[in-house]
């Protein structure tokens, strides 16, 4: 009698219902992705889906890049999906990034039935093995009855610890499957739990450290976006020269006048001198990249190194860190903030002022548009205020360099994997997570090139974006290189382009071509009066400018190229 | 040498070996086998991995979330144990030889044809690799060897 009581009350649903239900609940709101074959029963379950919004990309790689700014752009999960084969396999790029970005993407894919795994079946390729090196989990989900925990766990590692980007991979049969409904409900234990708080004992030691420092140093990397408070006020407090990574910036206000831009292969002269002359460095959430080092052992010989991040794993990989704190950045900076005593930098600022002076970012105006002129301009126009993506290449250390940011997740690139391509659809994603915000894309021709045909989505969904053009007619960057390593030689390296202000008026897209400084002014104002659709404004810039500072790629502060 | 406690599941080899080839470290040996729990396997395993950025793999093998524990148990007082099976020539003439060789490495002679003998040794790595170096002069025709298992001393935990 009991037995059938319990039988009628027993209720299933279908395992895609399942996985659309969870996120649902999990508080996703967008996914982007393109169906086929082996995804079907989930965009089945998607059609009735209430509190998702599905968005149809035209490439899977946009998807993922889109994920990825949108997850960048709020500190949300971001969320895409594939079918199984060649639809998972165009994930791999966006997920590579967001693996080296840290960025939590959950991406979800079909795969062929469970019969024919391994049976080189249609549409079938190994998404978990593929995958595996650039996620930060993956699962095959075999039993029907796991679907629902993996779904939650997977969630839930995109952002537990050190955030990045979780795969699941369910065969069709499984997405079909009926589960009971009671296995939604399931208590759900984490398997991993990071370490948030840094040893009282190392931050008192860091402090010590600090107070007793004659020229320290903040080196603030993409770890600190969560913990600008607390680092302002150990900044502002002790008056503590701070640098950013292309990742880091907007941790810390830029236009503060402690804050001497970025450090690296393009950063400023005088952020990398700094730096190079510190005794201490206080490294948060930064993770020691050769585009920041150059040659590690001739990186900071004088220095002592405090190394705050949350993955212990990145203590110690590249430099050995003197005082190593596993944590939380915020919540190891709020702790240590207030025991450290300021300590006497007078001589300190005296010489980075010096350098400040002798050594600014500048460019020289020309016959033609220069692209710093163009950043520059961009940057008034929207006095600051724009959330920024980028995408790879010249145009994105000069933005970097002049586009100087003032808050947290102001500025989204392409950082650890360099993808081109990254850019437009990032900006997408972004413009996704912040709807009210100001967005705008700074891409190269080259870069756009690689994912502009999702021109046609960002229409469709009206989204007010500012796709800004910076046009040298080459893969700039590698020009740059060829000039100066490979005795100018430049090999396939200059672009025959479209007339890209034409190709967004095909897409229903505003467009605007801009070859003098009298046109820009007026076409950055017009495209900033756009509201209902894209605009693409492609600035016609002096083909031969070089991006300087630069320090050669193995090489240290001693070996910098200024410029011209 | 390194004692490892994961899932018992399929692709968790693979993401531990994916590690250490993707930072271009070689496996010197490796030995698998589900342990008392059937849900999980202990690996051992003995990797060429300079002892300064071992510490950095240790702390990148912890966080998978198969890998239950790890430990190096390189300097740790330990029982270590690896079989090895070694085909070698043995004319008669010198089959006397061989075989006394083997006893005194307490080596089992397992398979014996006209012209060879098959032992069947254990024990640590450096006994094995004693017995093949006096055997080497008979001729070795095939060694195959399981890779090193080993657990701590006593009751402390691997």
């Amino acid at each position: 009698m009991a037995k059938a009581m319990v039988d009628r009350t027993t209720r299933t649903l279908k395992g895609a219902e399942a996985v659309v239900q969870l996120l649902e609940e999990l508080g996703v709101r967008w996914i982007f992705g393109i169906p086929g074959g082996a995804s079907l029963p989930l965009y089945d379950a998607l059609y009735d889906a209430h509190g998702i919004q599905h968005v149809l990309v035209r490439h899977e790689q946009v998807a993922a890049h889109a994920a990825t700014g949108y997850a960048r752009a709020s500190g949300e999960v971001g969320v895409c999906t594939a079918t199984s084969g060649p639809g998972a396999t165009n994930l791999v790029t966006g997920l590579a990034d967001a693996f080296m970005d840290s960025a939590p993407v959950l991406a979800i894919t079909g795969q062929v039935v469970r019969p024919n795994i391994g049976t080189d079946a249609f549409q079938e390729a190994d998404v978990t093995a593929i995958t595996m090196p650039v996620t930060k989990h993956n699962y095959l989900v075999m039993d029907p009855a796991e679907l629902p925990w993996v779904v939650r766990e997977a969630y839930y590692l995109c952002r537990a610890g050190r955030p990045g980007p979780v795969l699941v991979d369910i065969p069709r049969d499984v997405l079909q499957a009926e589960i009971p409904t009671e296995l939604l409900r399931a208590p759900f234990e984490p398997r991993y739990q990071p370490v948030l708080d840094g040893d009282p004992a190392r931050i008192a030691e860091a402090a010590e450290a600090i107070s007793q420092s004659r020229r320290p140093i903040l080196y603030v990397g993409g770890g600190a976006q969560g913990a600008s408070e607390p680092l302002a006020r150990l900044a502002r407090r002790c008056r503590i020269p701070v640098t950013v990574t292309l990742m880091g910036k907007g941790a810390f206000d830029e236009t503060d006048p402690l804050c001497l831009g970025m450090l690296g292969m393009h950063g400023t002269a005088y952020a990398n001198y700094a730096i190079n002359e510190a005794d201490l460095v206080i490294a948060v959430g930064a993770r020691f990249d050769d585009r920041v080092t150059g040659r590690l052992k001739d990186f900071c010989p004088h220095a002592r190194f405090i190394h705050i991040d949350i993955d212990p794993s990145e203590i110690g990989k590249n430099k050995p860190a003197h005082i190593p704190i596993v944590g939380d950045a915020r919540r190891v900076l709020e702790v240590l903030e207030p025991l450290v005593h300021p300590p006497d930098l007078e001589a300190w600022w005296r010489q980075i002022e010096e350098w400040r002076t002798r050594y600014p970012l500048r460019w020289r105006p020309g016959r033609m548009l220069k692209p710093q002129q163009v950043i520059e301009a961009i940057y008034q126009a929207t006095r600051g205020e724009a959330l920024v993506v980028t995408d790879v290449g010249q145009h994105q250390m000069w933005a970097a360099q002049y586009y100087k940011c003032r808050r947290p997740r102001q500025f989204i690139t392409s950082g650890g994997l360099g993808a081109m391509g990254f850019g437009f659809p990032a900006a997408m994603g972004a413009q996704f997570a912040r709807p009210e915000d100001l967005v705008i894309a700074i891409v190269g021709d080259g870069g756009f090139q690689m994912t502009l045909q999702d021109l046609i989505t960002a229409v469709e969904w009206r989204l007010p974006l500012k796709i800004y053009v910076i046009n040298n007619g080459a893969h700039g960057m590698v020009r740059q290189w060829q000039q100066l390593f490979y005795n100018e030689r430049y090999s396939h390296v200059f672009l025959r382009n479209p007339d890209f202000s034409r190709v967004a008026e095909a897409f229903g897209a505003v467009g605007i071509r801009v070859e003098t400084e009298e046109q820009m002014h007026g076409a950055i104002q017009r495209s900033l009066e756009v509201q209902d659709r894209p605009v693409v404004v492609d600035f016609i810039v002096d083909p031969e400018e070089n991006c300087y500072p630069m320090i050669p790629s193995g090489q240290s502060v001693k070996e910098m190229i200024l410029g011209e | 040498m390194l004692s490892l406690v994961v899932d018992n599941a399929p692709g968790v080899l693979m993401r531990i070996s994916a590690l250490f080839r993707r930072r271009g470290i070689n496996i010197h040996s490796l030995a698998v086998s589900v342990t008392e729990d059937p849900k999980i396997s202990r690996i051992t395993m003995v990797v060429d991995c300079p002892a300064v950025r071992m510490d950095v793999v240790l702390r990148q093998l912890r966080k998978l979330i198969e890998v239950h524990w790890v430990r190096d148990i390189t300097d740790a007082k330990r029982t270590e144990r690896e079989l090895a099976l070694v085909k070698v020539n043995a004319s008669p003439e010198v089959r006397h030889e061989v075989l006394e060789a083997a006893r005194v490495f307490r080596a089992r002679p397992v398979d014996l044809t006209e012209r060879t003998v098959t032992l069947e040794v254990t024990g640590g790595s450096e006994k094995i690799d004693a017995l093949i170096d006096v055997l080497r002069q008979y001729g070795i025709r095939e060694v195959v060897r399981t890779g090193a298992i080993a657990l701590l001393r006593g009751t402390a935990v691997t």
